[in-house]
């Protein structure tokens, strides 16, 4: 059995004390609630663009797609444009299915073996939680714009109404935050669940999901048991991006210290990580070239010099025999 | 050769259970059967590439050199350095499990560390260990592992375990390839000397000969000038191809393995066939009679030597463009990385068929041009009098190699000219065809017959699917474009689907032809009758 | 080829994106709202609750006198002692009467939209 969720498991939850007792108990509001955020971001933003440009140094030296349809060819052949592009509009279709709808994902099968046969099924639910999780994501992302924004702009507010549109409970209940929750939830029990899953799952593969199911409680916990002021929550994030740096007066309660440090933990981590697939996806060669490396030279920056076996070496070796067996020869 | 499993036998020990015991503290398996041979020095020696005296995997101790760790830490540098792809999928993975069954050795063995994301991280805990700070601190809570000669040792079996195939790149939500990263640590491993002989004697022969097989140019003339005497002995037509003729406006290229064994000789008759029938300006070439490349296997600097010779043949003999015969790698090769490595080609023309002025803007830059194309294109304009006919009775399926399919997309001609050159053709289901095919499961250089166990294990998704149709259709052939194929499929077909034989499309389509002058046929290209009713 | 200046471009954009707060608001100093009290809630001095408890309950208790009113005929919401008569128009804004001075600063500031308004009316705003 595979125990590193344990060990995610643990971080986390040491973590979350962390914040807790130490802006809690320990009344370091400050540092959580202004140094830290601050500290979180630049290191996000320099670790981002380190690890890109990183990436970005190393050089493309074939064209590798992953050619997924029938090839540009013969006029009168219908070419599969998005599978295999071969020009620049068509790659950029497929980049864009793939990033937004994660086609790739969509294609996934099961093995099973039926009797004296492998037979293979269609299924979805890989892609229906990655989906479910990361669009959820994205929703609560930028429905958190409103605690940034002043005034809060209409798209932030539009997503607000959509999010909210059940109209259950009170405060409304956003569907995203819930829908995050149970991704999470679902893609971390395949984890734990599956056993092949279970079996290639590393720490770090449990971690950030914990973190975001922590994220995610500790957020629902706050809009709808607990209670935080939002108004106070609001002045000191506006502080934040406004640079007119404060803890409101009276304070706020330590799960929503939580809260941001696991938010904070949560953009630190990134560049380290394999979540760093988010900028990865654009990188990868095999998705954002076009088959047309014979229509188009592809050029290798590194092209090594290497020896050839010449033709001459070649006849030196065998020209008796050639002239024996009448083969033409440079050299009689 | 060690003796294998009957066929039910090894269907009914595939097991998807995974071990109690973290893949990281499981061995690799050495015993007899299950590893290829390591190369013998001497070929090693010959190309120049780092030598290491005889040993067997098997072997307790490897005698890695001294510095054998020093040499993989820099030797993986180098190559973070020059490919993004190996950086970038290093990073990203997220073991989302996307391809853990998609990979037809991990179905036929049920071994995990087949499924390509625990093979890339063979590679990925050493990268983590090296290169990334996470893993430098935190160690094996960050998934990261020293390298031992124990993992180099692992390196060796599951790297040579993996076909490149790439299917596994089709359902990544990245397109992570592990072909990429097999490529990468097969380098790597060669920096230490551990190649695998069926790679590297091929490589070898075909710096010295022009060919995978080693043929001497007298000997590879002597081979094609047999096919042409079988051919008249069929059809009552004297053919006389040409070698190394300068001024010719075509080189035709194509895997040695056509010249050689059965049943890609009888291909080869009917590229021969095809090109007399149609008239064509071409000659062969001893000295660039290979297509395939068996540095791909090696190293891109192997693969880049050995391609070499194509456009030096080119150059030297003047031609307008270049056709290429069915070869799966070699499109690979010829496709993605050859005027990358060896070009610019520029000293061809754009290349135009001369029988029906079609121009191959697909290979305006590389000047060549794939045979399934070419062919397809001739007979859309009706330049071949076919007979389809005479290939009744066989009942068709096709096999999309791997690296056409995925590495070019060379999908619908081969149907094309299949549907137009016999009567019964039928496809098999298709998450198993196009760019789901399966591999072989004997390709990237593992066709080799120490490890007849793993490769009908991982031809049996294959084999599998062509069973399904063989008892749904009566399919009886299997077609391919493909030498590794045709080499590799007999034996696979005779393991777990005994009644289908394998075929290159060009032999059915030398089948069909009817060829001007030509006397009654009464049998097909392997001489035996038309039709089994005549028997 | 080199396509660093197509990744330095990804790079801006994605970075622009996750700044937007910054550059949106241009550092300009907000101070948070607060609701402004009308002379006859500050003689009034205690709301029906107090005022920590209405900060983050308000809707709570809306909602409850909505149900009980509306479903039970219950018209009267008695705390401390206290009775009072379980209406946002007459209760409430009688004292808080001015809706976008007492309501709204804060349900704008937050971005909250409540459908309060959609059956109940309010006094009308002195300008």
């Amino acid at each position: 059995m595979n125990v590193n969720y344990l060990y995610s498991l643990l971080a986390v939850v040491v973590l979350g004390l962390v914040a807790y007792v130490g802006a809690g108990a320990a009344g370091l509001q400050g540092v959580f609630g202004i140094f830290l955020p601050y500290l979180a971001v630049v290191i996000f933003v320099a670790g981002f663009v380190y690890r890109v440009m990183d990436w970005a140094k190393s050089p493309v030296p074939f064209r590798i797609p992953t050619t997924s349809g029938q090839q540009q060819s013969l006029d009168w052949i219908k070419q599969n444009k998005l599978d295999n592009p071969s020009t620049l509009l068509g790659v950029l279709g497929r980049m864009f299915l793939e990033i937004v709808t994660f086609r790739s994902l969509f294609k996934n099968s099961r093995v099973e073996l039926v009797g004296d046969r492998i037979s293979y099924k269609w299924v979805v639910w890989l892609w229906l939680f990655a989906i479910l999780f990361h669009y959820s994501f994205l929703a609560v992302v930028v429905r958190h714009l409103r605690f940034f924004l002043e005034p809060v702009p209409f798209f932030v507010q539009a997503i607000e109404q959509i999010d909210g549109i059940l109209q259950v409970g009170l405060p409304g209940v956003f569907i995203s935050g819930v829908t995050l929750l149970a991704g999470a939830v679902l893609l971390l029990l395949r984890r734990i669940l599956l056993p092949k899953l279970n079996y290639i799952s590393k720490a770090a593969d449990y971690f950030p999901l914990l973190l975001i199911i922590g994220i995610a409680l500790t957020g629902i916990m706050m809009r709808y048991f607990t209670k935080v002021d939002v108004v106070k929550v609001k002045e000191l994030t506006m502080g934040l991006t406004t640079f007119h740096l404060g803890i409101p007066e009276g304070g706020l309660s330590a799960l929503f210290y939580v809260h941001l440090f696991f938010v904070c933990i949560l953009i630190v981590y990134i560049p380290f990580s394999k979540l760093m697939h988010m900028a990865g996806v654009f990188l990868s060669p095999t998705r954002n070239l076009a088959n047309n490396s014979r229509m188009k030279r592809h050029i290798n920056p590194w092209n090594p010099k290497v020896k050839f076996h010449t033709y001459d070496e070649y006849e030196d070796d065998f020209r008796e025999k050639m002239i024996e067996a009448g083969l033409p020869v440079e050299k009689e | 050769m060690v003796d294998i499993l009957k066929p039910e036998e090894m269907f009914n020990s595939i097991d998807y259970t995974v071990p109690s015991d973290r893949w990281e503290d499981v061995p690799p398996d050495f015993s007899e059967g299950t590893f290829c041979y390591p190369t013998k020095k001497k070929n090693q020696d010959y190309l120049g590439i780092p030598s290491k005296e005889e040993w067997s995997p098997a072997d307790e101790d490897w005698k890695l050199p001294d510095n054998w760790e020093e040499i993989i830490h820099e030797g993986f540098k180098e190559r973070l350095g020059k490919y993004r792809s190996l950086k970038v999928f290093m990073d990203i993975c997220v073991r989302c499990g996307a391809c853990a069954d998609k990979c037809h050795y991990f179905i036929g063995t049920g071994d995990p560390k087949n499924m390509p994301v625990l093979r890339a991280e063979l590679l990925r805990s050493v990268y983590r260990k090296d290169f990334t700070t996470a893993g430098k601190i935190l160690g094996s809570i960050a998934g990261a592992r020293k390298i031992t000669p124990l993992v180099i040792k692992e390196w060796f079996s599951y790297f040579y375990q993996c076909s490149e195939c790439r299917r596994c790149s089709v359902y990544c939500p990245y397109g992570i390839d592990t072909a990429e990263i097999t490529m990468m640590a097969r380098e790597l491993l060669s920096l230490l000397g551990l190649n695998i002989n069926w790679i590297l004697e091929p490589a070898a022969n075909c710096f010295r000969t022009g060919n995978h097989l080693g043929i001497q140019p007298h000997a590879f003339k002597e081979m094609i000038e047999f096919f042409c005497d079988d051919i008249e002995e069929i059809t009552g037509l004297k053919l006389n191809p040409s070698f190394n003729r300068k001024g010719a406006e075509i080189l035709f290229i194509t895997p040695s393995g056509d010249a050689f064994a059965d049943p890609g000789t009888y291909t080869m008759m009917g590229y021969l066939m095809l090109f007399e029938h149609i008239g064509l300006d071409y000659t062969l070439s001893t000295y660039a009679s290979e297509g395939g490349n068996f540095g791909l296997f090696t190293s891109s600097e192997m693969m880049k030597r050995l391609n070499g010779k194509m456009y030096a043949e080119a150059k030297r003999l003047g031609v307008k463009w270049i056709l290429g015969g069915e070869c799966g790698h070699m499109w690979r090769v010829i496709n993605q990385y050859m005027e990358t490595m060896n070009g610019p080609a520029d000293f061809m023309e754009i290349p135009k068929n001369p029988i029906t002025g079609t121009v191959f803007k697909n290979a305006a830059s590389t000047k060549m041009v794939h045979i399934a194309e070419f062919t397809a294109d001739l007979i859309k304009h009706n330049k071949l009098k076919l007979d389809p006919s005479r290939n009744d009775k066989f009942k068709v399926t096709f096999h999309d190699s791997c690296n056409p399919s995925r590495g070019m997309g060379l999908l619908d001609e081969p149907r094309y000219v299949l549907n137009k050159v016999c009567n019964n053709f039928y496809e098999m289901p298709e998450n198993t065809i196009r760019e789901q095919t399966f591999c072989c499961g004997s390709g990237a250089g593992l066709n080799t017959e120490e490890i007849m166990d793993l490769r009908m294990r991982g031809g049996l998704p294959r084999a599998n699917a062509v069973k399904h149709v063989h008892e749904k259709y009566g399919v009886n052939l299997l077609s391919c474009i493909c030498a590794i194929d045709r080499a590799a499929l007999p034996p696979l077909m005779d393991y777990w689907v005994p009644e289908v034989g394998v075929t290159g499309i060009h032999e059915l389509v030398g089948n069909a032809l009817v060829m001007e002058g030509e006397i009654e046929r009464t049998t097909d290209l392997r001489f035996e009758p038309l039709n089994e009713e005549e028997e | 080829m080199s396509d660093k200046p197509k990744i330095i471009i990804g790079l801006v954009v994605f970075f622009a994106l996750f700044t937007f707060p910054f550059w949106y608001n241009h550092g300009k100093a907000t101070s948070a709202p607060e609701p402004l009290l009308s002379a006859k809630a500050k003689e009034a001095k205690q709301c029906v609750r107090d005022v920590e408890y209405m900060r983050t309950e308000h809707m709570q208790l809306l909602d409850g006198w909505r149900d009980r009113t509306v479903r039970d005929a219950q018209r009267v919401y008695e705390i401390n002692g206290k009775e009072y008569v379980a209406s946002l128009s007459n209760t409430c804004m009688e004292c808080h009467d001015n809706k976008a001075d007492f309501c709204d600063r804060c349900h704008e500031y937050t971005s909250v939209n409540p459908y309060c308004w959609d059956c109940h009316t309010y006094p009308e705003e002195k300008k």
